[in-house]
C-alpha cells in the first residue's frame, strides 16, 4: 500500500542490532542464541539469516506482519522443523552451550528443555486434565504417582488453572473452555520442567479475559523461565515483553528493549509498523 | 476498493432473483435425494425381512447346537457351522488385524515416500481382488503343500481379504488426527513411536475400529475362499488339519439341496450369520467404549461429581 521498502532499503536498515541494545543489565546471561539462522521451505526462503540473543529469565516478543517468518523462526528453536519434510534449517541455535543443530545431539532429549505452546489450544482429546499435564512425564517414563501428583498441582498453579479444575482433574480435557484449554497446554508444557518456553501466538484464539489470564501467567513465569513469544498483537507485546524483535519478510529488522522499540524505533519500517501504518 | 456503488448495484442485479423457483428447486433436490435413499434401502430391507421371515421358523435349540442330520430330513442343525465361523473369524482377525493396523500406521505416519506410495497403490488393488483368487492362492501355498484341507489355510485366505481393508481404514483414520497433536507430542520431547501409539492412535481409535468391524463383516460372509481351504464338514471342530464347517458354506450347501426342509434350514443359517455379525459389531463397539465411554462421559457431564 504505502511505499514500504525496496529490498535495498530494507537491507540498509537491517544491519541493526542483533542484541537488544542498551541492556541495562549487561550481566544478564543469554539463555538462547540463534546465529545466522536461515530456513527454507522447498524453494522459498522463510527466514533469512537471523541472529538473535535471548536474555535469560525475560520475555522476548517477536512481532511482524503475517507471513514475516516469526512463527517459522520460533519453530526452529526446538527443532520443530524436523517434522516438516521439505524444511531446511541452516545456522546455529545455541541453548546454553549446546548447538541444537549439532549432528551428534539427540533433539528429543533437548526438546524437553524447550517447552512449546501453540497457537490453537491442542490438549490431547482422549486424555483427562490430569493425564494431559503428565503426558510428557508419563510417556517419558516417570511413574511415581506421588511425584506426578506434585507436578500436576505445581504446573496447574503456575498456569493459573488449578483453582478452576482441582476438583475434576479426571474430566476430559476437551470439556474445558478454550482459554482453560490453552492454560492446560501451558501447564502441560511446564510439567516437563523446561528452561525455555516458546509461545506461538498463545492468545490469538482467546477472548480478552482469557487473554488477560494468559498474560498474567506469562508475567509470573518469566521469574523462572526464558520466554519467547510470537504475537500479532502489539499491545500484548508491550504488556508482557522485555525485549521485542520486529521481523519483516523473513528478516529481523530491529531488536531492542520493548519500550524503546515502540517509543523510539530506529528503523523506518519498524516505526511504520508500530504506528499501525501497515501490517 | 474502487468499485462504485452503481457497479455494486449492477452486480447484485446479476444474482438469480426468482425466490419461488429457488425454493421449488430446493425442495425437488431434497425429494430426489430422499427417493434414491429409498431405492437403495428397499432391496436391503427386503432381504433382511425375507431372511428373518423364512429363517426364524427354522431356529430352535437343536438347530443351533446339533450337527447336521441326514440330507433332506430337515433334522439336525448348524452347530459345527456356527462354531467354525467363530473360529475362522477369530483366527483370521488374529492374523489380519495386526498386519493391517501396522501397515496402516506405516502408510500414515511413515508414508511420505516412494515405497509407501507403491504399497498404498497395491494395497488398493489388493482390496478389490476377487476373493476366490485369494482362496486359490491359499489353496496353492498351504493346502497343496500340506496335502490336506486346513483351518489355517482358511484363516490365511480370509486374513488376506481383511488386512488391505484394515490398512486403508487405519491409514485414513490416523490421517484425520490433526497434526497439532503430533506437534504437541514432539514439543514434549516424546519419541515418534510413543506419539503414534499413545496419542495419535487413541485419538483415531473409533475410525480404526470401524474399519476392523467392516473387514470382520466382510469375511464373515465369504464363501468362495473357504471352499478352497476348509471345504466344509458336518462334524464339530476337532483339529486344525481337517476340514471344518462355516456358516457361509453351510448356507451354500443347504440352499442348493432340492428339499424344502433343507432350504428352510439355509434361511435359518443365514439369519444366524446376520445375528453373529451384528453381535460382533455391537460387542466390539461396546467394549472399546465407542458407545460405552461416550455415554458414561455424557452422564458425568450432566451430573458433575462433587467432593
Amino acid at each position: 500500500m504505502t511505499v514500504l521498502s525496496t529490498p535495498a532499503q530494507k537491507i540498509n536498515n537491517s544491519i541493526d542490532s542483533q542484541i537488544p541494545d542498551s541492556m541495562s543489565h549487561v550481566e544478564k546471561k543469554f539463555k538462547m542464541i540463534a546465529e545466522n539462522v536461515t530456513i527454507h521451505y522447498g524453494n522459498t526462503m522463510g527466514v533469512k539469516n537471523v541472529t538473535m540473543k535471548f536474555p535469560e529469565k525475560s520475555v522476548t516478543a517477536l512481532i511482524g506482519p503475517s507471513g514475516c517468518g516469526k512463527t517459522t523462526f520460533l519453530r526452529c528453536l526446538n527443532r520443530m522443523h524436523d517434522m516438516t519434510k521439505n524444511a531446511k534449517v541452516e545456522g546455529k541455535v545455541m541453548l546454553d552451550d549446546i548447538d541444537l543443530y549439532d549432528k551428534s545431539i539427540d533433539p528429543i532429549y533437548h526438546r524437553r528443555k524447550v517447552g512449546m505452546v501453540f497457537q490453537k489450544p491442542n490438549p490431547f482429546p482422549t486424555m483427562s486434565i490430569y493425564d494431559n499435564v503428565v503426558a510428557g512425564l508419563k510417556l517419558n517414563g516417570v511413574k511415581d504417582k506421588r511425584i506426578l501428583d506434585e507436578i500436576v498441582e505445581d504446573s496447574l498453579k503456575m498456569a493459573y488453572l488449578w483453582d478452576e479444575v482441582k476438583n475434576d482433574l479426571k474430566k476430559s480435557a476437551i470439556e474445558l473452555s478454550g482459554g482453560q484449554q490453552q492454560r492446560l497446554c501451558i501447564a502441560r508444557a511446564l510439567a516437563i520442567q523446561p528452561e525455555v518456553l516458546l509461545m506461538d501466538e498463545p492468545a490469538s484464539a482467546l477472548d480478552p479475559i482469557a487473554t488477560q489470564k494468559i498474560e498474567e501467567t506469562i508475567m509470573e513465569l518469566k521469574k523462572e523461565y526464558t520466554i519467547i513469544i510470537v504475537t500479532h498483537n502489539m499491545q500484548q507485546a508491550v504488556r508482557v515483553s522485555d525485549y521485542t524483535g520486529f521481523m519483516y519478510l523473513g528478516e529481523l529488522i530491529e531488536f531492542r528493549e520493548t519500550k524503546k522499540l515502540f517509543t523510539d524505533p530506529k528503523n523506518e519500517l519498524t516505526s511504520k509498523y508500530v504506528q499501525g501504518q501497515f501490517g | 476498493m474502487s468499485t462504485t456503488n452503481e457497479k455494486r448495484q449492477e452486480y447484485r442485479a446479476l444474482f438469480k432473483n426468482n425466490v419461488k423457483k429457488r425454493l421449488l428447486v430446493d425442495k425437488l433436490v431434497h425429494i430426489v435425494i430422499f427417493a434414491f435413499v429409498i431405492i437403495a434401502i428397499i432391496p436391503l430391507g427386503s432381504i433382511l425381512v425375507e431372511v428373518f421371515k423364512n429363517g426364524i421358523t427354522a431356529i430352535s435349540y437343536e438347530f443351533l447346537t446339533a450337527t447336521p442330520g441326514s440330507i433332506g430330513s430337515g433334522d439336525g442343525g448348524i452347530g459345527p457351522a456356527i462354531q467354525g465361523t467363530l473360529i475362522i473369524i477369530g483366527l483370521a482377525s488374529l492374523i489380519g488385524v495386526p498386519i493391517g493396523v501396522m501397515s496402516g500406521i506405516f502408510l500414515s505416519e511413515y508414508g511420505d515416500n516412494r515405497l509407501a506410495r507403491n504399497i498404498r497403490f497395491f494395497n488398493d488393488v489388493f482390496m478389490e481382488f476377487p476373493s476366490i483368487v485369494l482362496g486359490i492362492f491359499a489353496f496353492l501355498v498351504i493346502v497343496l503343500i500340506l496335502g490336506h484341507f486346513s483351518v489355517w489355510a482358511g484363516a490365511f485366505a480370509l486374513s488376506l481379504i481383511m488386512f488391505p481393508i484394515v490398512a486403508r481404514t487405519t491409514e485414513e483414520s490416523l490421517k484425520m488426527v490433526p497434526m497439532t497433536y503430533r506437534e504437541a507430542g514432539t514439543a514434549l520431547g516424546l519419541k515418534k513411536w510413543v506419539i503414534t501409539f499413545r496419542i495419535v492412535i487413541s485419538a483415531a481409535k473409533s475410525g480404526m475400529i470401524t474399519g476392523i468391524l467392516l473387514s470382520v463383516s466382510r469375511i464373515g460372509g465369504e464363501t468362495a475362499p473357504l471352499i478352497m481351504t476348509i471345504l466344509g464338514s458336518s462334524q464339530f471342530f476337532s483339529s486344525m488339519d481337517v476340514p471344518m464347517d462355516a456358516l457361509p458354506l453351510r448356507i451354500w450347501r443347504l440352499s442348493l439341496l432340492p428339499y424344502e426342509s433343507s432350504q428352510l434350514q439355509g434361511w435359518g443359517a443365514a439369519l444366524v450369520l446376520i445375528f453373529i455379525i451384528i453381535g460382533i459389531n455391537l460387542a466390539i463397539r461396546y467394549h472399546f467404549g465407542n458407545g460405552n465411554a461416550m455415554i458414561s462421559r455424557l452422564i458425568k457431564q450432566r451430573m458433575p461429581t462433587k467432593r
